[in-house]
């Protein structure tokens, strides 16, 4: 009985004296068994019951003493029992409220009378009598102890002279009998409810972090709390989640399996929806079973985890057993009735939870999936994907041995697999993130080559240097291109052994290994799998080799795997881009004068890998800073000159590659990279030539570097390369560099005597969109003068321009609207356009959901409306058109808002026109504009302020929407365009008199005096325009006031 | 032996071989006579590196471990077969395993192989050269059953290129395939046995040997 009521029954936590039985299922059940106990024992045991307690048990009743009937002798406040001992003492006796009771006999009597209070007074009495046996029997068998045992009562109560002896041990037995019975009883009551508790977990977590850390012997690599707040109730899960049961939320990294991320909580330990990277939410959505503590959990997880724990069981153990005792749980004992009562237990456990499961995934489904389409709709899609791949591709490097990994996987399929079959939605996280991975399945019928290759690499991993190079011969015999024979390597384990192979002293075996591995890295797959092989850093070791085959081998190898980010990543890591930088080195001393002998030959070899390897590794930003940084240009440069078209090749497209960052650019131009480039755009290579050409066209973002392209005869070249329309790369190539080359007007005359126009004009039907782009972009550029305008109109060039208006390609819009813009300058064209109903195409695409698409057809209306016929009348034909447009000013882009002010300039020079864009609220749309420092929105702005002041009480207006004082503001713009433009706003609104003192008090007036003094005629006619203004209100104030 | 007659040695020897240049030959013959030590001052004895002595440099200085292997190319050095390496066939021994050619290396690595001297490998060669290739796996029945099937690769492997794999069918390998799969593949050249010094341990001897003309004799 004792041992039961300390470790089963439920106490309260309040302090020790006071303690009392928490109000529990467990603890109700146990009264009762007692009761049950006592109540029964005057019949069944009627001698013992006879026997009188050592001590009397005593506590505070509720009874009243009248309840006491015959066999009491009652009276107000006391009760004494008529039954005495041999002293004559009564056995029971109340006075108000406390009670004595020394017998069984009387409990029982006792129970009887409180009838529906029993269990108040049986509670009570054990809450008062902590260790009732010790009272009943004595100190000597005090149960609390724990080696009390049947066989040592005995023995105590045989060697005892007590005449009542014999009774005394029957009773023991029972009361020893009665404890067994209420332990058995309370553990089939707690092997119902799995109940976790947080300093449970708590202890569980600590323990098991004491364990992790990095090395083969610990049992987990880490484990850690995803929040650091713990509440003052002992858990660290959200409250709203508290309400659930779960405690906290345990991020565990085995060593074997992915990090877990695991929810304790009250019910049992489970796996939940892990945490999003990106906002560190936790999907709390529950996704395997549950189990009843988190070590059952990791043993089922993480067989690595549970061979460990299985090994360090006796240390471990130990201290848990020290924890266990500390925490006076009596786990052990549950533990081992759990073990019984889980089969049954668990599965009711199991149905429970799948109602609710199912009944969270209803509820869930919706958000998770929202979410997701919200990403994808935001983010360019490939952006996401790759940023995916990255991540899960840091996730598995993360995952340690490469043998484990495989393993891991599976798990997690089949994982994926059960958990499909239970909730039949599937989880969108997982399934896009990993790129298709199709392993050959069992039974799928192999290929004879299979079963060959899997033969191969048996002799690779059990054969000598001999039987090594043997197979890797024979394998390098099989057709390495076709992707069953790559994967198949791969699947038999090959790629293992032969990244191994990689690390030892054996150059045979290395270059035979290289020699396959460069051939089946291909295939996406297998690079990615080599990367997760640690292939990577030990080939840039091998750049450092002395055998010139062993470091071609590596670099083209690594020339081939470095084809997506994370790859490239790891080069870097690992110090390759610099020893890659090195290799070109070698060719430097010989490659220059470019001699035959073979050694020298050997050495452009090296050369041309190395660059292969760089122009692969600088696809990342960072690597090609770290090209840089190792001194690749100057050595670049220097391949540059050397006449072997397959190492200019890769030398040029890393050129291409790194021209896009701004620090390339300058050093290319330092290094007189441009003069080789343009002359290699003479070399007979295609693919040479597409790269130079791309090269320029990187290059050619500043007019330095566009006057050198011309000044070493660049020009000429790409002008020729035109009239070869077959290789579409090297077209848009060279198209490329046309175009950024024609930003330069001197480029453009020389264009235009090559004839270059005449043949752009001619490659705007029937290319490519990348090749349309760029000659789009180039005729855009060359419009911008008068003569190639005439040209391209004369070789009707505008009406595949205005049919080109209705695609769909964001930056071939942009420069179409462009192209088609700088023509509707020149009223010939112009028509023509009209004709083609080029301006309401254009009008349409201020619809375009691009910014850039909308400006730059807002830029190209401009000249339109500037010169169409009838223009007024044509821009009100377009249904809905200035509706359009006034909105457009709502936009946040400044360049549309700069686009549409000036679209706005030119549409309200029509009076008509004017006024509806008025009904549509133009000015107090402009007005909200006026707070900006950009120059080029403020002098379209302003023009567009003065030009809508045209119209009815719109002067006013605008001072009434507080546009006037930013406007005064202009003034102090460095941008003479600016000025003007505001000068003449603020003319046309200085006609309203509140205007004027507005300007006035915003100290308008002394800046408009100093316009006033600029060389630019308009700008001084309206500053002075709108002093005279001012100053005649002044005036005529004056002449009030005096009259 | 006297400066006169060691010079006119030299001579001979420098205009017999193609890859050595008269300093490396002098530096060869020395150490050639450091290697044999003192009894070759005795008249009417051969003078040479007997099989034994051979050997030892080649596990010593090359680094090889094969028996049989080495027993070869001591075979391959001893041209006249009187089973001891004299000066003249050392040096032109080490030209070849030093410096050769491509051709030489196939002519004298094919030699090597060609245990019995047929002009053919055949399969029981080959067998004999591979048996120790594959580590014995204790689950197989038979260990040999990987040999066996190692030969028939390497067969189909250079017989493809091969005339006899249409007409021959009892597995030989003529000089002409293999010099055919060698030229496609040089990692064939020591196909079953590594009969040249690996590279590491060719630029130490070179190193060694040739680095100063006095201080040639500590090898």
């Amino acid at each position: 009985m004792g041992v039961a009521l300390t470790r089963s029954a439920q106490w309260t936590a309040a302090g020790y004296g006071t303690r009392t039985l928490e109000i529990t299922p467990l603890n109700e059940a146990i009264l009762k068994e007692i009761i049950m106990f006592v109540e029964s024992f005057i019949y069944k045991h009627p001698q013992e019951a006879k026997y009188v307690f050592v001590e009397p048990l005593e506590w505070k009743t509720n009874l009243d003493p009248s309840a006491f009937e015959s066999g009491y002798i009652v009276s107000a406040t006391t009760v004494k029992s008529k039954e005495v001992d041999k002293d004559g003492q009564p056995l029971l006796s109340v006075s108000v409220p406390h009670i004595k009771v020394r017998s069984f006999g009387q409990l029982s009597r006792l129970l009887l009378i409180a009838k529906d209070t029993k269990l108040k007074e049986a509670q009570a009495c054990i809450e008062a009598n902590r260790d009732p046996v010790t009272k009943i029997l004595g100190l000597d068998y005090n149960t609390k102890k724990e080696d009390t045992s049947i066989v040592n009562i005995l023995d105590k109560i045989t060697k005892d002279e007590d005449p009542d002896s014999e009774i005394k041990m029957k009773l023991g037995i029972l009361l020893k009998q009665l404890d067994l019975h209420l332990l058995n009883h309370s553990l089939k009551h707690i092997s119902l409810e799995i109940c976790l508790k947080p300093t449970i977990v708590k202890n569980d977590i600590e323990l098991l972090k004491h364990f992790s850390g990095k090395g083969e012997q610990t049992v987990l690599e880490s484990i850690d709390y995803t929040s650091d707040y713990e509440f003052s109730n002992g858990c660290r899960a959200p409250p709203w989640r508290q309400i659930h049961g779960e405690i906290c939320y345990v991020l565990v990294k085995p060593h074997d399996v992915e990090t877990l991320c695991i929810t304790c909580s009250a019910e049992g330990v489970f796996l939940n929806g892990g945490k999003t990277d990106d906002e560190g939410e936790i999907n709390y959505e529950r996704k395997s079973e549950i189990y009843k503590d988190l070590v059952t959990f990791l043993k089922e997880k993480s067989a690595k985890f549970s061979e460990n724990m299985s090994k360090q069981d006796v240390r471990f153990s130990g201290e848990w057993k020290k924890k266990e005792t500390l925490k006076e749980a009596p786990k052990k004992e549950e533990a081992a009735a759990l073990q019984k009562a889980l089969p049954a237990s668990g599965k009711s456990v199991l149905e429970k939870n799948q109602i609710n499961f199912g009944k969270s995934q209803m509820t869930k489904r919706l958000e998770p999936s929202l979410n997701w389409k919200a990403t994808v709709d935001f983010k360019n899609r490939n952006l996401l994907k790759d940023t995916q791949e990255e991540k899960h591709g840091g996730r598995l490097e993360r995952s340690g041995p490469p043998v484990s990994h495989r393993r891991a996987q599976l798990v997690r399929k089949s994982a994926e697999k059960i958990e499909k079959i239970i909730s039949g939605s599937s989880s969108e996280s997982e399934e896009d993130e990993e790129p298709p991975d199709h392993r050959q399945e069992a039974n799928v019928d192999l290929p004879s080559e299979y079963w060959q290759i899997q033969k191969l690499v048996k002799y690779l991993k059990g054969g000598n240097q001999i039987a090594t190079v043997i197979a890797l011969c024979s394998m390098k015999d099989f057709n390495l291109a076709q992707e069953t024979c790559q994967l198949a390597i791969r699947d038999v384990g090959g790629l293992e052994v032969l990244i191994n192979l990689l690390d030892t002293d054996e150059v045979k075996c290395k270059i035979g290994s290289l020699k396959i591995l460069k051939e089946i890295s291909h295939n996406p797959q297998i690079r990615r799998n080599i990367v997760d092989l640690g292939g990577l850093p030990i080939m840039v070791n091998i750049l450092d080799s002395p055998h010139k085959s062993l470091k071609c081998l590596a670099a083209e190898t690594i020339a081939n795997v470095a084809k997506f980010r994370r790859a490239r990543r790891a080069v870097r890591r690992h110090g390759g881009i610099a020893k890659l930088v090195t290799l070109l080195d070698c060719a430097q001393n010989s490659g220059e004068l470019a001699q035959s002998s073979l050694c020298d030959a050997r050495d452009v070899e090296v050369a041309r890998c190395g660059a292969l390897a760089l122009w692969s590794c600088s696809k990342s930003y960072m690597n090609k800073e770290a090209i840089r940084k190792a001194g690749g240009i100057p050595l670049l440069a220097g391949l540059l000159k050397t006449s072997h078209e397959n190492v200019l090749i890769p030398v040029v497209g890393t050129l291409q590659e790194c021209a896009s960052e701004e620090s390339y650019r300058a050093a290319i131009k330092a290094e007189r990279i441009i003069e080789n480039l343009v002359k290699n755009l003479n070399s007979e290579n295609e693919q040479l030539q597409e790269h130079c050409a791309m090269a320029i066209y990187q290059c050619a973002e500043d007019k330095e570097t566009r006057d050198l392209v011309r000044l070493h005869g660049g020009l000429k070249p790409l002008a020729s390369l035109l009239n070869n329309t077959d290789n579409k790369e090297r077209l848009a190539a060279v198209t490329g560099a046309i175009w950024k080359c024609s930003i330069s007007k001197e480029n453009v005359t020389k264009f235009r005597e090559y004839k270059a126009i005449e043949t752009l004009v001619g490659l705007l039907t029937d290319q490519p969109e990348e090749v349309l782009v760029n000659v789009v972009g180039a005729l855009g550029e060359c419009c911008q003068e008068y003569e190639n305008r005439v040209i391209v109109q004369k070789c009707g060039g505008i009406q595949p321009l205005v049919n080109l208006l209705v695609g769909i390609n964001q930056a071939l819009l942009v420069n179409v609207t462009k192209a088609v813009g700088a023509c509707a300058v020149d009223p010939e064209s112009m028509m023509i356009i009209d004709r083609l109903d080029g301006v309401r195409l254009l009008w349409s695409l201020l619809k375009n959901p691009h910014p850039h698409v909308k400006a730059s057809a807002a830029w190209a209306l401009c000249p339109c409306i500037q010169n169409a016929k009838d223009a007024g009348e044509m821009v009100r034909s377009f249904v809905g058109g200035l509706e359009l447009v006034v909105n457009l000013l709502k936009s946040d882009n400044k360049e549309v808002l700069a686009s549409v002010c000036a679209a706005i300039t030119n549409i309200a020079k029509d009076q008509e026109n004017l006024a509806v864009i008025t009904d549509h609220g133009v000015v107090p749309l402009l007005s909200k504009l006026a707070n900006t420092n950009n120059d080029k929105l403020r002098r379209h702005l302003a023009e567009a302020i003065s030009r809508c002041c045209m119209w009815g009480r719109n002067r006013v207006a605008f001072g009434e929407y507080k546009a006037v004082a930013p406007l005064v503001r202009y003034l102090k713009s460095n941008d003479t365009n600016v000025h003007r433009a505001t000068a003449q706003a603020l003319y046309q609104l200085s006609e309203d008199v509140d205007n004027c003192i507005t300007m006035h008090e915003n100290g308008a007036v002394k800046l408009l005096l100093d316009m006033v003094g600029s060389p630019d005629e308009e700008l001084q006619e309206a500053a002075a325009g709108c002093i005279s203004n001012i100053r005649r209100l002044a005036l005529a104030i004056e002449k009030a006031r005096y009259t | 032996m006297n400066r006169k007659k060691l010079q006119k040695l030299t001579d001979t020897l420098t205009k017999n071989c193609k890859h050595f240049n008269k300093f490396e030959v002098n530096c060869l013959i020395n150490l050639f006579y450091n290697l044999v030590g003192e009894v070759t001052e005795r008249q009417g004895i051969t003078i040479g590196l007997d099989r034994n002595a051979f050997r030892n440099i080649l596990h010593m200085t090359f680094g090889m471990t094969d028996d049989m292997i080495m027993d070869r190319v001591f075979r391959g050095f001893d041209k006249d077969n009187d089973g001891c390496v004299n000066v003249s066939e050392w040096i032109y021994g080490l030209s070849v395993f030093l410096r050769g050619t491509l051709e030489e290396k196939m002519k004298y690595c094919f030699e090597v192989f060609d245990l019995n001297g047929d002009g053919f490998i055949s399969k029981e060669e080959m067998f004999h050269m591979l048996k120790n290739s594959l580590l014995k796996q204790p689950s197989e029945e038979d260990p040999d059953e990987g040999i066996k099937d190692l030969v028939e690769i390497t067969l189909k492997k250079n017989g493809k290129y091969g005339k006899f794999r249409d007409h021959d069918h009892d597995g030989k390998l003529s000089f002409s395939d293999y010099e055919q799969a060698v030229r496609e593949e040089t990692l064939l050249l020591e196909a079953f046995g590594p009969c040249l010094p690996d590279p590491k341990s060719h630029m130490e001897f070179e190193a060694q040997v040739f680095k100063d003309p006095n201080e040639f004799n500590d090898i």
